[in-house]
């Protein structure tokens, strides 16, 4: 049933509509490879916890179907969902149990057997272990979205879901639950991420998926992705303003800032030559001198708002 | 089959009922026990043989059937509807466990609380009245098979109800009434005809009738209609827990 080659997950004209009417996912088509971590990013609402939900279980398709390591999410639910862990968006635990009990009620839940040496083991990767005895509500917001993937970890998943993991936790927190998702990556563990902060996918994702009113408008490798969308800026800090752009310099993209002060170069890294050469050479002819340069690239977040406001017009 | 999935919810319920074992065991021991000093030694004592049993010892079926029934739907409907409410739900449905498997968790830990309930609300009679049970075996099979029955229609209960107070209307609104005017403290007889022909169209009357003839050999009905109906009743409650689950109703959107 499984090829080592295959994608680990595949989902293939994915839809889902609501009852009320509402469509929440609208062919979505994607594959993901064993061992990769991705971020699905996307504005409230886009469809990315309807996505995970429905890969997981959780919501019924309207159309499509997904495959999980081959296994079809419907007509082989054990296989994929014994394959699947999830860790979801809100901080949903029981609140009167012992974190070791809780634990230990997903793996049975999930079919396995109990090993509290597992469990040990991952509590302890979670830095959880010495709170195994304390009750669920008496934990931090923080601890408790440890408890959940704890939770998701309990069955030994190789396909792990986090939805919004580092929601509402602090800054810390976020980049312990990055080195926590690092580590899971190396043991083997295929990740998928929602997440609102660019800054997580920027950080930890090797391919990064945007999806908006239901529709998954790319997928791309997140340094393709920086260098196709990305754009460079270079930065002129004059020695004596300008009131306007002269015409010698009309063929290069610029923009004027801080009151004629400062001279804005917009290029692209993906052509063969950016200009900046040439572009210096005609300051020195115009008589325009700098005292300061300085260059800047488009971040994950400003390619995001882009897509997202190219798709919504 | 995914017999961890079964006991892992077997045991995190049961382990519930430890955690609040005065509000589920305790509490209804109390009130049943109230009972037999108002109605056995206090009343009963004034009160004639009902069908050559004394009082105290003939309303012991029906005390053991009005805790069954309201405990086998709460626990069950609260077992269901509590993961509904806090959001772990989720955890449930993303698992590889099948309806019957849920079920069986759910339902089955609903009705072993139940059973153990009555088992000692009848120990606790054994201290109040005289008691005698004549067909042991078929009092089990009663008090299993509306455990069973009663926790199914808890957990539907639970799976429909989407505020605390729709899972405390059938308890208190439906049942409790059906059981008072099912023949639990009083025999049909009592009554006049035309109303003993409405409480033919009580179901409760089939399950106390038929609990009572075990332990006496007395029933308004007969007791193989009695044990024909809470299996006919369970068979339903089975039906309809399949077609929820199939449909994903008020479970999965």
């Amino acid at each position: 049933m499984t090829n080592s080659s295959a994608p680990i997950l595949s989902v293939q004209n994915l839809g889902k509509t609501y009852s009320g009417g509402f469509q929440a996912l609208k062919n979505i088509n994607l594959e993901i490879n064993k061992g990769e971590i991705i971020a699905l990013l996307g504005p409230n609402g886009a469809g990315k916890t309807t996505l995970i939900s429905t890969i997981c279980g959780i919501v019924s398709p309207s159309t499509g179907s997904v495959t999980v390591a081959g296994y079809d999410i419907i007509r082989d639910y054990r296989q994929t969902r014994t394959i699947i862990g999830l860790v979801p968006q809100e901080l949903t635990t029981d609140s009167f149990e012992s974190v070791f009990n809780t634990v230990s009620f997903s793996r049975g839940l999930f079919g396995k057997a109990p090993d509290p040496a597992y469990i040990e083991k991952v509590l302890r990767s979670l830095s959880l272990w010495d709170k195994k005895d304390s009750m669920i509500m008496t934990l931090s917001g923080g601890m408790k979205r440890r408890v959940l993937i704890a939770k998701a970890l309990s069955h030994e998943p190789s396909v792990l879901f986090l939805d919004e993991p580092t929601a509402g936790v602090d800054v810390e927190l976020r980049k312990d639950m990055w080195n926590i998702v690092r580590e899971l990556q190396a043991t083997g563990v295929t990740i998928i991420l929602t997440t609102h902060y660019i800054e997580e996918a920027e950080e930890i994702a090797q391919r990064i998926g945007v999806i908006n009113n239901g529709e998954l408008i790319l997928m791309e490798d997140k340094n393709s992705l920086m260098q196709k969308l990305g754009k460079k800026q270079l930065l002129l800090e004059l020695v004596e303003p300008i009131d306007s752009i002269p015409e010698a310099l009309a063929e290069f993209d610029l923009e004027l800032g801080k009151d004629g002060a400062q001279l804005i170069y917009t290029f692209t890294t993906t052509g063969e030559r950016t200009g900046i050469t040439t572009l210096l050479d005609d300051l020195k002819s115009a008589g325009i001198r700098f005292h300061d340069l300085n260059t800047t690239q488009s971040s994950l977040e400003d390619i995001f708002v882009n897509l997202v406001h190219e798709s919504a017009a | 089959m995914n017999i961890y999935g079964i006991l892992a919810i077997y045991k995190f319920e049961m382990a519930r009922t430890r955690r609040t074992l005065l509000q589920s065991i305790v509490a209804p021991v109390i009130t049943t026990s109230l009972y037999f000093i108002v109605f056995g030694a206090a009343i009963g004592s004034r009160i004639q043989e009902v069908g050559g049993v004394s009082y105290g010892a003939f309303i012991v079926p029906g005390l053991i059937m009005l805790n069954l029934l309201t405990h086998s739907i709460s626990n069950a409907s609260f077992g269901i509807y509590f993961p509904k409410f806090v959001g772990t739900v989720y955890e449930m449905l993303s698992a590889p466990i099948s309806t019957i498997e849920v079920v069986l968790g759910y339902v089955g830990a609903a009705a072993t609380k139940s059973i153990i309930l009555g088992l000692i609300i009848l120990v606790t009679a054994a201290f109040f009245i005289d008691l005698r049970i004549a067909h042991p075996i078929i009092m089990l099979l009663f008090i299993v098979l509306t455990a069973v029955s009663f926790s199914l229609l808890g957990f539907i209960l639970g799976i429909w109800a989407d505020n605390f107070e729709k899972l405390s209307v059938v308890p208190m609104l439906v049942i409790t009434p059906l059981v008072f005017l099912g023949g639990s403290f009083y025999s049909t007889d009592m009554l006049p005809p035309l109303w003993q022909t409405v409480s033919l169209m009580n179901p409760v009357l089939y399950l106390v009738s038929g609990l009572r003839w075990s332990f006496y050999e007395i029933s308004e009905v007969n007791v193989v209609v009695s044990l024909a109906s809470v299996s006919l009743f369970m068979l339903i409650c089975l039906g309809i827990v399949t077609y929820i689950f199939k449909t994903g109703y008020k479970l999965r959107s």
